[in-house]
């Protein structure tokens, strides 16, 4: 029983990895964009939705009291809106001056989720956060089977529309100017507009899932939206297979299960005085994993089915 | 007697499409031999592959008879193989006199300065301001500054892609004269051309190339009137004239 | 304001621009921005206090374990702080032969080789974490005392120090850079790898010397912000996007640019601390590197992007 609950709250969370996985193909595995602020993307989110729908507060801005519904749109629409600026500034430039803004603004909200304290509740965040179904929120097995059934859905529906969209025209040319943008540009495609668009979809679905993932928490707090995250997301999106929808998710089942396992080991392991400490292994599980899958199978485990990336290929030797 | 041969020679950027494709022949010490076809026909390749800077896919390469298939480019030059680039065969953001600096350190240390010396005579041009950026100056004189890099080693082969391209034909009479006087002095040339009267006019034998694979192989002379080398080259015959 | 500001501002900035130095050398000969440059900093720190740790029982058992004039630190921090740095230069070397160089040879992509170091860096951080644990150490217990330098700033010896070092780090490398063959070899591999082989360098050789000057100038950095404030796992991690922004401010490759756009961080930091408040210091750097980006995306001496 208590298993059962554990396991559909573990899956409920696999599924939001799942969906910040789905927008970050978008952008690396269609586009070819590195961002490393997917952290941040997914915070504005969370609080944008916070913001919409908790109860007003009298020490906070806001508390709009807006269905939920409507905070994870206007969470989609903020993250689009961050990525559109964040975008327009760096994808003109070299690929590598996208990854450090991405990594700045990254460092620049999360200090600002820590010291806006009217609008994001401080290092404390805010809690209460209303969720979904809590009208059954006393039944834990069902409340939990309501919640990833609702996850699922999310991720099946994203993913249908994101398959659609990479058949579509725009999919194809999207994936001939990462192939070669000289050809593209040949053919009178704007290559920086459709990446812009790419990067700001990518952004968006993650902003919706950083509203998701916080109306099912319950919280929000800046310790949640630590480089860690980007980092976690990105171990699930290379290990799966970058460029297939289907690797995004299922990276992320396989990496949250990998994270989770090595958490609960290490608690077993180590006594607690030592758990902290011992917990920075996990990390280091993961770096090194994400770096082996570049050496040794940079396609992932699913990898893309056209062609695989010419960003991993055999080109020009040096 | 042969300083640089090759055989079964493959190359290219990937593996599974090979642009040169199965290429053999020798060359002679002291012969000055050009490499001829249609564009797209692999002759660039194939030189920046024998200079190390493409990679090669299969065959051998022998330079005075040692094995070098696989040698970096930077061990190739400190052997004696010089290699002269089509563009960007000069470093810009270096002044003329670095660039022939860094060229003199695969001589011994007391004839660097005057090896920079003899080419700075050789090509006076040069030597009006060697401390200015070489970015600074002009389509011929980089030219002349990529050839005496090269030259400054004094390679026993040197390998040249398209030394005429984009020079006016003045320029290019000039060049040449260079390439027929270094002949002269006994430097085995191997020179990609597709200024087909020019090149003609120099080397002693030619090696056509078509699609990746050698077409022709023979002395110059038989070449001139051929009806295959005709047919090979009508589009750029035009395109010379037109210039 | 007080113009203790400027003094606070050219020491923190010290630290950035010798670490930034070391971030555009790898950038520009490398050709990838290295997410791993801000951990060199934390274990240079780390491996330097380790040693110093053994050889200040020796030293003092030796009698010459005292501070040296008015500094807070004996002759064992010197003496640590060579062989952290060459350690540090072990460590980097490693890397680039197991991951870097690998990744190099199968060319991949610049953004693939990015990733890696992202990845390396997170790993390396937390094997810091994991062996030091995340509390705060030092490398002085001595307490110093802040002395009046004019204008009515005050700095103690130790700062001081740090921007005597850095200045001669920084002229030393630049004669190294702008005279020496070594320094001709790098620039021309830093224009054009390809050509650099045409022109018979070894550019695997050149790439192991960035190596060796970006690590050990790491390792100084680290040991000077350790020194002045303390060492942490994720000092580096803090310092990456100053680093990147001192960097990119200054133009990337040009040594003299990054030496200046840390100190315009650290500068803009201080004035920050002072106007605005502490809590934002660390979003300084990002707010410099939009405003390059916007402005002038190839720096103040960059040549282009």
């Amino acid at each position: 029983m208590e298993y059962l609950a554990y396991g559909a709250f573990f899956l409920t969370l696999a599924m939001t990895y799942s969906i910040i996985c789905l927008g970050l193909n978008v952008q690396w595995g269609q586009t070819g964009l590195f961002n490393v602020g997917v952290a941040a993307f997914v915070g504005i989110g969370a609080y944008t939705s916070v913001l919409l729908t908790t109860p007003e507060t009298a020490d906070r801005v806001g508390g709009f009291d807006l269905p939920i519904a409507v905070g994870w749109i206007g969470a989609a629409l903020m993250s689009g809106l961050i990525s559109f600026f964040v975008g327009a500034l760096t994808i003109r430039m070299r690929s590598d001056y996208l990854a450090i803004t991405t990594f700045g603004i990254a460092i620049a909200l999360q200090l600002c989720f820590q010291n806006l304290e009217p609008l994001t509740g401080g290092v404390f965040g805010v809690g209460f956060i209303p969720r979904a179904f809590s009208g059954i929120q006393d039944d834990a097995l069902l409340f939990n089977y309501a919640n990833l059934g609702l996850a699922t859905l999310l991720v099946v529906a994203i993913y249908v529309v994101l398959e659609h969209l990479a058949r579509s025209p725009w999919g194809r040319v999207l994936r001939a100017v990462r192939e070669d943008e000289t050809a593209a540009q040949s053919l009178g495609k704007n290559p920086t507009s459709l990446r812009l668009q790419a990067f700001v979809l990518g952004g968006a679905i993650m902003g919706l899932a950083g509203a998701v993932q916080a109306h099912f928490i319950g919280f929000v707090a800046p310790a949640n939206y630590l480089p860690m995250m980007t980092f976690q997301v990105w171990a699930m999106l290379i290990v799966g297979g970058s460029g297939n929808n289907k690797g995004a998710i299922f990276g992320a089942v396989l990496v949250w299960a990998i994270w989770a396992l090595s958490g609960s080991l290490i608690s077993e392991l180590f006594p607690p005085d030592q758990q902290a400490r011992a917990a920075s292994l996990q990390i280091v599980i993961i770096g090194v994993m994400l770096c082996l899958i570049l050496l040794w199978r940079p396609q992932g485990v699913l990898p893309e089915r056209q062609s695989i990336s010419k960003h991993l290929g055999q080109r020009n030797e040096t | 007697m042969t300083a640089l041969a090759v055989k079964g020679f493959q190359a290219g950027y990937d593996p599974d499409l090979p642009i040169v494709k199965g290429v053999s022949f020798a060359v002679k010490k002291g012969e000055a031999v050009t490499v001829l076809g249609p564009n797209g026909a692999g002759k660039s390749t194939l030189i920046k592959a024998i200079a190390g800077q493409v990679a090669c896919l299969g065959g051998q390469v022998t330079l005075g008879g040692d094995d070098i298939t696989g040698v970096p480019s930077y061990a190739l030059a400190k052997r004696g193989l010089g290699f002269v680039p089509q563009t960007e065969n000069i470093f810009a953001q270096l002044t003329i006199r670095e660039n022939l600096q860094i060229a003199s350190e695969l001589v011994e240390k007391r004839r660097r300065a005057g090896q920079i010396d003899k080419m700075f005579d050789m090509f006076p041009d040069l030597k009006l301001r060697p401390n200015d950026l070489a970015g600074t100056l002009s389509g011929g004189q980089r030219q002349m500054l990529a050839a005496a890099r090269a030259l400054l080693t004094d390679p026993p082969v040197l390998m040249l892609d398209e030394p005429s391209a984009g020079l006016s034909p003045k320029l290019v009479g000039q060049v040449f004269e260079t390439l027929a006087r270094v002949h002269a002095a006994g430097v085995t040339l191997i020179l990609v051309e597709q200024n087909v009267r020019a090149a003609l006019g120099l080397a002693s034998r030619a090696l056509v190339l078509v699609d990746g694979e050698l077409a022709h192989d023979g002395p110059t002379d038989a070449l001139q009137d051929s009806t295959t080398l005709g047919r090979l080259f009508l589009g750029n015959r035009t395109r010379e004239v037109a210039r | 304001m007080s113009p203790q500001v400027l003094i606070d501002g050219l020491i923190a900035g010290a630290t950035i621009g010798l670490g930034a130095i070391g971030l555009t050398l790898t950038y520009s000969i490398l050709r990838f921005a290295n997410f791993t440059h801000g951990d060199f900093l934390a274990w240079g720190a780390y491996l330097t206090l380790t040693v110093s740790g053994f050889l200040g029982g020796l030293l003092a058992g030796l009698g010459i374990g005292e501070p040296i004039g008015p500094f807070s630190f004996g002759w064992g921090l010197p003496l640590s702080l060579l062989a952290g740095a060459g350690l540090t230069i072990v460590l980097t070397l490693i890397l680039d032969k197991i991951l870097f160089g690998q990744l190099r040879r199968r060319g991949a992509d610049t953004i693939i080789i990015v990733m890696a170091s992202f990845g390396a860096s997170m790993a390396l951080r937390s094997v810091l974490e994991f062996i030091y644990t995340a509390n705060p150490q030092y490398l002085t217990r001595e307490l110093q005392i802040a002395q009046p330098v004019g204008f009515g700033m005050r700095a103690t010896p130790d700062q001081l120090l740090t921007i005597a070092v850095t200045a001669l780090l920084v002229l030393a490398l630049h004669l190294v850079v702008t005279r020496s063959s070594t320094g001709r070899s790098m620039r021309a591999v830093s224009e054009n790898p390809s050509l650099a082989g045409v022109y018979g360098i070894d550019v695997q050789r050149v790439i192991r010397v960035t190596w060796v000057i970006g690590a050990g100038l790491a390792c100084v950095a680290g040991v000077m912000s350790g020194l002045l404030v303390q060492i942490r796992p994720y000092m580096g991690f803090d310092l990456l996007l100053p680093l990147f922004a001192a960097a990119i401010l200054g133009g990337v490759g040009s040594i003299p640019g990054a030496l200046l756009g840390g100190l315009i961080i650290g500068l803009a930091e201080a004035f920050t601390v002072q106007i605005v408040g502490a809590e934002w210091r660390a979003g300084v750097a990002f707010v410099v590197l939009v405003l390059v980006l916007i402005i002038r995306p190839t720096g103040l001496f960059g040549r282009t992007v």
